[in-house]
């Protein structure tokens, strides 16, 4: 449904993203992976309109969406969360998921002023819009706290809520598990996968490779801004030039030894239920 | 064609002016990224040290121009210090809104100390050069002179000594400086204190051919505003390039529409190159 | 589901408004001093200019610059249209706000091209170009010598040349301005405005145009300046290029400060406050800035909510059983 085509883009001299084609499987949960600084947040920023392409076109639905300015890409249909958790912190929770819903909302400036129908209809409609994405997201009993008071992993929630408000096919999330513990990690794991079981179509650039391998139905790898690898968990963790990407000297030692051990254990686990 | 020929050189002693004091304020922003509206207040006071330095202390002008600059640089290192320091983790608009309390209230000091009245700073340098019938009063081309002196070594500090490399790399990537032990703290407040300097040598340099009064701050705040803002905020080659196209507008600008309008005409060439290129002449992109 | 929607806010907020208003309006019956009508309705114009300075800099986050320079345009359309063209003040008065409406927009249309501070200083050297034309476009505007003889507006048997009668004008506009205002702040609009000075690039992402939103609010912004401007002009009776320029924004900028940016009650504060401590440091004169420079810096520093700020403050400080109580109280 969201399909891409020679994508690419260059800052000055240095191209960031490079010749990127695939598309987006309806439904079904996508992981993009690489290592650090391979080109992945650049990636998300393109296909969610915030960056205009140097190169390729980007189409959703058969629709090209190439270079429209990101409030438009949102009301199509693809909604995006930040690497760094983004919400208005001194809002409540239900503002922020409120302000998701504008995008579905035509009140403006005369609206406000002379307090029209459509502004209150508007008003309700988002109350309700914002309360169910809190629900989605289990936060439906903290909507008036200001966003600012809650954990991390409820700040999280937060910006998906805004996201989902907005009413959504896709789903774009950037490392949703970044800065939380492992059993804050297990929890969004299972909500993300909730909201991927409802009909939502997710893609996720994520490090902890755990979560990958237990969430992702499909993964995307990208190195120095290209693709060099696509498949299922169990055919890309056994490609050699995701190994060569990954222990190449490039990701932190750290990164490198995690994803060596979930690569065998993947490749261990996978081997094991195919017999 | 005599008159153009003549314009052009008081163009160039004009735009020499601006680059000084405009090269200080895009300094500052591009170390800081600090707009400092107070700016054109260091400028008027420095006009107003070495008018005193002359008047009342008879000290000569070369030594005057020194140290009023000196003066000023140490007054913008203390504002560093008191206003700008300890606001550097606050929202954008929160240091402009400071900076413009430091200019009102220098101003209204200067009105205190030295009355509203304009002041005439004789100048030094007497005597008209004339050459294949152009004339150019000693103190204009000492303004020429000085200014490119000035600049060649601005740009020599900051190309080949390694604090002014410093201040190179802090104004590319102030966390980049940071992580590999640039003493941030430091090269700010040095470069506050060229910024006053700079002001306070276009002062003394650019008071003489004209009046000094303390609404002339304000007035060449909006004007090196423009410059730098043209230039592309932070560009140290922009806002030379900047003071020069401003200064060629005012006069030239001065001549077809009227001298009346010449101010405007700076402000519209602003209006229209931001509308075309909102990053200014030699901004970067995003 | 019992899940109440935002606890009704609207009760508690409105009603020491209304108290005000009250007292506001039966004050005059019982005092009769110029001096104190004078000082009072000069209070109610600025705060409204104060009112239009602070949708844009408090609930968008961005600083027009330009913002004395469209008080100047709204009060010298209502002066040349009622001076010159002999027209009602009651038509010049609308018109002067739609015009000021107007140029607010094609000021946004080229300055939202511009981000944060190049946005400000852009706006600045509109609000130049402005006070300057205003200055040397003689022949419509008088130039230094400025416009003289504005006649105080009439409705029926009603003159408001005098005092008494000008400040319930006055007031009538400062309370219309503050209901338009707080129904804007509370609307879909305003919370998208809160967005966009919380963040541009969230608010993009949440799908909010940020561009038409930031100029429908420049609008509002520019027509309450021109709102204020014509009300200046009648009251006053003459008007001088000096009230357009930069100095004048700053001065509306500072009232916004020491009320507290953002708030509702923060432009009418602080314009009441700073002109009132205005009339004690009268013998300072133009060596008033010595005192409200530092006022300005140290507010920045120490105080960046101003006075309504640092009473939401104090009320959040408060145990939550005590607040709890309270509002329930109210």
């Amino acid at each position: 449904m969201l399909a891409f085509e020679n994508l690419g883009i260059r800052f000055g001299g240095n191209q960031a993203v490079q010749n990127v084609t695939g598309s987006i499987q309806p439904g079904i949960i996508t992981a993009i992976i690489g290592p650090n600084g391979a080109g992945k947040s650049t990636f998300f920023n393109l296909l969610s309109g915030f960056y205009q392409p140097t190169s390729g076109r980007v189409t959703f639905g058969g629709q090209d969406i190439t270079g429209l300015p990101t409030h438009q890409v949102v009301a199509l249909g693809v909604a995006r969360t930040f690497q760094t958790t983004t919400i208005y912190k001194e809002l409540s929770v239900l503002d922020n998921a409120l302000l998701g819903h504008r995008v579905r909302t035509r009140s403006g400036l005369w609206d406000a002023l002379l307090l029209t129908g459509r502004e209150r209809r508007e008003r309700r409609a988002s109350q309700e819009a914002a309360l169910a994405a809190l629900r989605r997201v289990g936060l439906e009993g903290q909507a008036h706290l200001p966003a600012g008071s809650l954990t991390q992993e409820a700040q999280k929630r937060v910006s998906i809520a805004i996201a989902l408000a907005t009413g959504p096919q896709v789903l774009l999330l950037d490392e949703p598990a970044a800065g939380i513990n492992p059993e804050e990690t297990v929890n969004l794991t299972r909500t993300i996968r909730e909201l991927a079981a409802s009909g939502l179509t997710v893609v996720l650039i994520e490090h902890k490779m755990s979560m990958i391998m237990t969430l992702a139905d499909h993964i995307m790898v990208l190195h120095h801004g290209e693709k060099i690898a696509e498949g299922s968990p169990a055919q890309v963790s056994r490609d050699p030039r995701v190994v060569e990407a990954y222990l190449g000297g490039h990701a932190a030692p750290h990164v490198q030894q995690e994803f060596k051990i979930d690569l065998a254990e993947e490749a261990a686990r996978l081997e094991g239920s195919h017999e | 064609m005599l008159i153009l020929f003549q314009q052009l050189l008081n163009a160039l002693a004009l735009g020499g002016a601006y680059s000084l004091v405009a090269l200080g304020l895009t300094l500052v922003y591009g170390v800081m990224k600090i707009p400092n509206f107070a700016h054109g207040s260091l400028y008027m006071v420095g006009a107003y040290v070495t008018w005193a330095l002359l008047t009342d202390f008879g000290v000569p002008y070369f030594l005057a121009l020194g140290l009023a600059a000196v003066a000023l640089g140490l007054l913008a290192m203390l504002l560093e210090r008191l206003v700008f320091y300890p606001l550097r983790g606050s929202p954008g608009v929160s240091p402009m809104i400071a900076a413009i309390g430091v200019l009102f209230f220098l101003e209204a000091c200067v009105q205190l100390i030295w009355g509203p009245d304009f002041k005439l700073l004789n100048s030094p340098v007497t005597g008209i050069i004339t050459f294949a019938g152009l004339s150019l009063t000693g103190q204009r081309l000492l303004m020429i002179v000085a200014s490119v002196l000035v600049m060649l070594a601005l740009f020599y500090f900051l190309k080949r000594t390694t604090t002014g490399a410093t201040i190179e790399a802090m104004a590319q990537n102030r966390e980049g400086a940071r992580l590999v032990g640039i003493p941030v703290g430091r090269v700010a407040s040095l470069t506050f204190f060229i910024s006053g300097a700079l002001a306070a040598v276009a002062a003394a340099l650019y008071a003489p051919t004209s009046l000094v009064s303390p609404s002339m701050g304000e007035i060449m705040n909006l004007k090196v505003f423009a410059i730098i803002v043209l230039g592309g905020m932070g560009s140290v080659p922009g806002a030379i390039v900047g003071a020069f196209l401003l200064a060629f507008a005012e006069i030239f600008g001065g001549v077809f529409v009227g001298a009346n309008f010449a101010d405007v005409v700076g402000f519209a060439v602003l209006v229209i190159v931001l509308a075309i290129r909102p990053q200014g002449l030699f901004g970067r992109t995003a | 589901m019992s899940l109440a929607p935002t606890p009704a806010r609207s009760l508690p907020t409105g009603w020491p408004w209304l108290l005000v208003l009250v007292l506001a309006a039966v004050v005059p019956i019982f005092v009769h001093n110029n001096y104190l009508f004078d000082v009072a309705i000069n209070v109610m114009i600025f705060a409204i200019a104060a009112y239009g300075m602070n949708v844009m800099l408090g609930y968008a986050g961005l600083l027009p610059l330009a913002h004395a320079g469209f008080f100047g345009i709204g009060a010298y359309t209502v002066g040349i249209l009622t001076l010159k063209l002999g027209w009602s003040f009651w038509l010049a008065w609308p018109l002067a706000i739609v015009l000021c409406a107007a140029l607010g927009l094609l000021l946004g249309l080229v300055a939202f091209r511009t981000r944060d501070d190049v946005f400000a200083i852009f706006t600045l050297g509109v609000g130049v170009i402005i006070t300057e034309s205003i200055n040397k476009w003689d022949r419509l505007t008088g130039g230094n010598d400025g416009l003289n003889g504005i006649a105080a507006p009439k409705l029926g048997s009603l003159d408001f040349g005098k005092a008494a009668s000008f400040f319930y004008l006055a007031l009538v506009a400062l309370a219309l301005t503050v209901f338009l205002v707080a129904r804007v702040r509370a609307s879909l609009f305003g919370k998208s405005l809160i967005a966009i000075r919380g963040g541009e690039d969230l608010a993009r992402s949440a799908g909010i145009n940020v561009y038409t939103h930031k100029l429908r609010v420049m609008m509002l912004s520019t027509a309450l300046a021109g709102f204020a401007g014509g009300l200046y002009a009648v009251y006053i009776g003459f008007l001088g290029a000096a009230i357009t320029g930069p100095s004048t924004t700053f001065t509306i900028l500072l009232y916004l400060l020491v009320g507290g940016v953002g708030t509702l009650a923060g432009p009418l504060l602080g314009t009441l406050i700073i002109r009132v401590l205005q009339q004690f440091i009268q013998g300072l004169q133009d060596y008033q800035y010595v005192v409200l420079g530092p006022l300005l810096v140290l507010l920045v520093l120490f105080f960046p909510a101003g006075l309504a700020g640092l009473w939401t403050r104090l009320r959040a400080n408060r145990p939550p059983a005590l607040r709890e109580a309270s509002d329930a109280g109210v």
